[in-house]
């Protein structure tokens, strides 16, 4: 021990989680997150346009593998990653109290994160049957609609919501077999970065969920109109943002979805048609002889 | 039997090779076949064609000598009362009706067939099958129906299916060779397929789809998978070989759209008496009344046509 | 043996006499209005525009144009009727006004499929056998919803939206206003429709069975004209939801114009199918495959087998099966029964097509097209197809919308199914193998929303269809249809 008796806490660099790997922003840029009292609390990555572009390729990249994964198995990798949030709990705790939340709160928002992420984990074999259908056809054929995931998604996630909100986006997209591209609230992105440690050590596997901190207003346009993206979900925005976001999504067609004015608190912003949103219905017809 | 001769001249084919079949695919092309609307001239140039390509059929254990020479009078006389009309392709009888049929035809352009091979079921030695052939053409038979061993196929004793159809081929001589798959026992249309493939390498101048004594006898979609494997044996060898549907056609608009199947698959080279039959015991009458009515503009009765 | 047979012969020998449906049945009015409120109004700025048949080239009738005024009158109307008795009656009762939709145009089905065929260009076979009915049949299968919706959709409440607007295309005309009709009065939306330019007649005489169904004034509004009208009808205020079938270009546009109003949309667009042939398929039926998947309709289908993906051991044989198949297509008067193809749909149309026929020549791509004759007068193309085609071709990679198939060879699976992926579309795709496994591989694999397994180019109300990616967004038919007209509520 050193002279003064009281140990030197070792301050933690937050950093960016792109492909399975926390790199920096390749742009080297930052931005400090301050408490209340204006004191900062860590220098955030403001990660840029092409920190974006690589985490596209990354998700593209796991897809195939991610989406071919059993149910079964995604199933338990959701509920894996519900575990080591709980086991870390009390470092999301003392995350959200940095960023202003009373203890009490703090703890809650860590157990509703937790409890969304075994709701999910729990969806991953069923809201496939809820949603599919075989279809009476008139002809001699076996017809049948599946759903399949739609692709990489880019989301935008809660700005007021450092934990719950995020993993509330988050979560249903990656229980279909989708990957995705998340940007983390630029106000309250402590815990995002924090998740992306507990997603990248619980066999959620590379490329399957980026993480990117930075600015909104910055990068939102990249979301909206990256031609290798397929859905982008915004959560906020005003009637600008809506448009601004739709407009740039129609260069590919991309699947556009709202999600405003969600108290992700709520039990109602947990739900199988939340799934259903990143999801493609397929519909197959086969001959039926001999 | 020479088999040596015979299998230097037509080899087994591969049927591992042959390609597959789609019921449903073929149910719909057959089904388009018959949304052809056929009016007017193309119609009655049809139903002269379908009259022309008829074997006039009689298989019944209750034939007699009677029995055939009417139906050969039918055959040279189909209607007189409407003059100009094509006369049938052959009479189609039991080998022991050959003699009279041969007679009663006379030097009229018509053939005599006899089905032959222990007729229906083919359930006979093969010495048996080939001494009745023999005696067919010798009673002056011009053309051999016979059935394939059916129970052997669906076993998949193919060598014995063929070297049985390369055999009665040979003994035929100069008679022509419709070799029945009977399909209504094989089951599938694949099996359709392979039968009429080994058919053909074996010898067959016709593949015919039915006896008539089993149900379902010719559909459409049979005749098509048939006609498909004549098509594609064709390309392969370079030999044409005929189709005769049997059984079940009686009337001519269906007959028609028989035609029109055939035209759309084979293309006109098939499209005469030397390539394609219809074996059928009350199809003339049918097409009679189509054509009178093509004339008259009226429908007819079946009154007014003879039956024998 | 003889010389080595090359070739079947089609064109001598019996051939069919001409077959045309008679015209003498019905009667198409010399002009239409709008059909707005209930009844036929003349539009406000007095124009009209006059809708040709294509085989022809004759007027057929002139058609009113609809101003922006127009579409707002059809929008108040529309909107009155929502706020008035639709979205207060019972499902058991709007269903039963669909219900008589489905009837009345079973009764005058002959009708229809003879003004669809002569405003279009399709043969008559089609528009009897397919189209008609299957507009038919959409409004019985949507009729019975109406009363049921809240089994739709578990844990939820379903509303309607409000007012629907919907742009539809040339290609099906009755059976597209059926496919968007059908289900937003199901689900107690009301309607502004508009028809293509090129194809109204159809529509407003679904208008009148409309009326005779005696639907409320307003429920269904018809306005017809060009792409003006149907940017008015997209981006009118009060429009709750936006329903459009067409070009993917046109879906961008409308895609951007009505971002920011929360409107609700569906996007039907466009498409480039891979129909993959394997080795190991049914071949004969893989070629009838073929031709159902790129010649029917003319090719004017967004689904249709435009890319021809065969693997190499099977390729001559499936190309020259195909080559002999082609032979044996009709190509002409769309009235006659015998017709397989029929008219081009418009001359920009046939133009366009034309373009891509040099376009793949001059890319090297081999052109064959069968030998039939075509009529001097109207628009017409005959069956065409390209062999040596790469994906690196704008044959291969962009939608030509007619008789065209481009057709390239693979050799393994993987190849193959990257092949049929590798475009910016998703609606549709085709599989032809005898092996289960690989189907359900193939099926899984291709990014589309139907996918057709041994078949091609099946429809039916009770299936759902809509495209991936650039191909669309949202289904339309079956269950999964009902959502596009709907907010689901807890």
């Amino acid at each position: 021990m050193s002279g003064s008796g009281k140990r030197v806490p070792v301050a933690k660099t937050y950093k960016i989680y792109i492909d399975g790997k926390f790199p920096r922003t390749e742009s080297g840029r930052y931005f400090p997150l301050e408490d209340a009292d204006g004191a900062v609390i860590a220098n955030i990555c403001r990660g840029s346009r092409k920190d974006f572009r690589n985490s596209v390729v990354a998700a593209r990249k796991a897809l195939d593998g991610w989406s071919a994964a059993s149910a079964y198995l995604r199933g338990q990798i959701l509920y894996r990653v519900a575990e080591m949030l709980e086991g870390r709990s009390e470092q999301f705790v003392a995350e959200l109290c940095l960023q202003g939340l009373s203890r009490r709160k703090a703890r809650n928002e860590v157990e509703a994160s937790i409890d969304r992420l075994i709701y999910y984990a729990g969806w991953s074999d069923k809201y496939q049957q809820i949603f599919s259908a075989v279809n009476p056809v008139s002809s001699s054929h076996f017809n049948f609609s599946v759903l399949e995931p739609t692709g990489v998604v880019a989301v935008l996630a809660p700005n007021d919501s450092s934990l719950l909100g995020l993993i509330s986006n988050i979560a249903p997209v990656i229980v279909g077999g989708n990957t995705a591209v998340v940007l983390a609230s630029e106000k309250l992105p402590l815990c995002a970065v924090s998740f992306a440690e507990v997603l990248h050590a619980s066999d959620v596997p590379a490329g399957v969920v980026n993480l990117l901190t930075g600015f909104r207003e910055e990068l939102c346009g990249q979301f909206a109109s990256h031609m290798d993206v397929n859905a982008v979900i915004y959560c906020d925005g005003d009637v600008e943002v809506a448009r601004s976001i739709q407009e740039k999504a129609a260069d590919n067609i991309k699947r556009v979805i709202a999600r405003v004015d969600n108290d992700w608190s709520d039990e109602t912003s947990q739900n199988p048609y939340l799934i259903k949103e990143t999801q493609e219905t397929k519909t197959t017809w086969h001959p039926i002889g001999s | 039997m020479t088999s040596e001769a015979v299998t230097s001249a037509n080899r087994m084919p591969d049927l591992g090779r042959v390609t597959l079949v789609d019921e449903v695919g073929v149910r719909e092309r057959a089904a388009r076949f018959q949304a052809r609307s056929i009016k007017n001239e193309s119609k009655t140039e049809a139903l002269r064609l379908v009259l022309s390509m008829i074997d006039l059929t009689t298989l019944e254990g209750q034939d007699t000598p009677g029995k055939v020479a009417q139906l050969c009078q039918k055959a040279i006389h189909l209607h007189d009362a409407l003059p100009g009309l094509p006369h049938v392709a052959a009479v189609c009888v039991y080998p022991t009706m050959v003699g009279v049929a041969k007679r009663a035809l006379g030097n009229h352009d018509i053939n005599v067939a006899s089905v032959a091979t222990a007729f229906p079921s083919g359930m006979a030695l093969r010495q048996i099958k080939l001494e009745e052939t023999r005696m067919a053409v010798a009673e002056g038979a011009d053309e051999i129906d016979m059935v394939i061993s059916r129970g052997a196929f669906l076993q998949g004793e193919y060598g014995f299916v063929f070297d049985e159809i390369a055999a009665i081929k040979e003994a035929c001589g100069d008679a022509h060779l419709k070799v029945i798959l009977e399909t209504g026992e094989l089951g599938t249309l694949d099996r359709v397929r392979r039968a009429s493939v080994l058919a053909m390498h074996a010898g067959a101048d016709f593949i015919k789809t039915s006896t008539g004594k089993i149900q379902p006898a010719a559909t459409l979609p049979v005749t098509l998978v048939m006609l498909q494997a004549i098509r594609d044996f064709y390309f392969e060898t370079g030999r044409m070989v005929g189709m005769k549907p049997a059984g079940g056609i009686s009337n001519a608009k269906l007959a028609v759209h028989y035609l029109v199947m055939l035209r759309e698959t084979l293309g006109n080279a098939w499209m005469t008496p030397k390539w394609y039959r219809f074996g059928a015991s009350s199809l003339a009458n049918d097409v009679l009344m189509q054509l009178r009515k093509q004339v008259t503009g009226n429908y007819q009765s079946a009154d007014y046509f003879s039956k024998d | 043996m003889s010389t080595e047979p090359t070739k079947l012969a089609f064109d001598d020998g019996w051939q069919y006499a001409p077959a045309p449906e008679s015209t003498d049945h019905f009667s198409i009015d010399e002009q239409y209005g709008l059909f707005i409120n209930g009844e036929f109004v003349a539009p406000e700025e007095g124009r009209y525009f006059e809708t040709i048949n294509p085989a022809t080239e004759d007027t057929i009738s002139s058609v009113a144009l609809a101003s922006k005024a127009d579409v707002d009158r059809a929008v108040k109307a529309a909107r009155k009727a929502y706020n008035g008795k639709w979205s207060k009656m019972s499902g058991a009762d709007r269903g039963k006004y669909i219900f008589r939709i489905a009837r009345i145009l079973q009764e005058r089905a002959r009708e229809f499929a003879t003004v669809e065929s002569l405003d279009g260009g399709k043969p008559i076979r089609e528009s009897r056998d397919i189209d008609i009915p299957l507009a038919a049949a959409h409004f019985f299968y949507y009729a019975g919803w109406a009363d049921k919706l809240e089994y739709a959709f578990p844990g939820r409440t379903p509303a309607s939206l409000g007012v629907a607007g919907q742009v539809i295309p040339w290609n099906f005309p009755l059976l597209m206003a059926a496919w968007k009709i059908a289900p937003a009065l199901a689900c107690g939306n009301t309607v502004v429709l508009k028809p293509a330019e090129t194809t109204p007649l159809t529509a407003l005489k679904l208008a009148e069975v409309i009326r005779d169904a005696g639907l409320p004034p307003g429920v269904v509004n018809i306005v017809t004209g060009a792409g003006e009208t149907g940017a008015a009808i997209v981006n009118h205020p009060d429009v709750n939801k936006v329903a459009f079938t067409g070009s993917t270009e046109v879906g961008r546009l409308i895609q951007r114009s009505i971002a920011g109003t929360g409107k609700k949309y569906t996007l039907e667009l466009g498409g480039k199918a891979a129909n993959v042939i394997f080795a190991d398929a049914a071949i004969d039926q893989a070629v009838e495959g073929i031709v159902n998947g790129i010649f029917f309709n003319q090719g004017h289908v967004c689904c249709a087998g435009s890319r021809l993906l065969v693997q190499e051991s099977v390729a001559d044989e499936v190309i020259s099966k195909l080559k002999e198949r082609m032979e044996t297509l009709i190509v002409g008067d769309p009235l006659d029964k015998n017709t397989d193809i029929g008219a081009i749909n418009s001359a920009s149309q046939l133009e366009t097509i034309q373009s891509y026929l040099k376009v793949g020549q001059d890319e090297g791509a081999v052109m064959y097209q069968s030998s039939c004759n075509v009529p001097d007068r109207g628009y017409w193309c005959r069956p065409t197809i390209f062999t040596g085609a790469s994906q690196s071709n704008r044959i291969v990679q962009e939608e030509i919308f007619g008789p065209v198939l481009a057709i390239q060879t693979f050799r393994t699976l993987e190849e193959g199914l990257t092949k049929a992926n590798n475009t910016p579309y998703g609606l549709s795709g085709g599989v032809w193998t005898d092996k289960g496994a690989k189907i359900f591989k193939m099926t899984q694999k291709i990014r589309a929303g139907v996918v057709w397994a041994n078949t091609f180019n099946k429809f039916d109300p009770t299936s759902p269809f809509g495209g991936y990616k650039e191909s669309g967004v949202g289904r339309e038919g079956g269950l999964h249809g009902l959502d596009a007209y709907l907010k689901l509520e807890v």
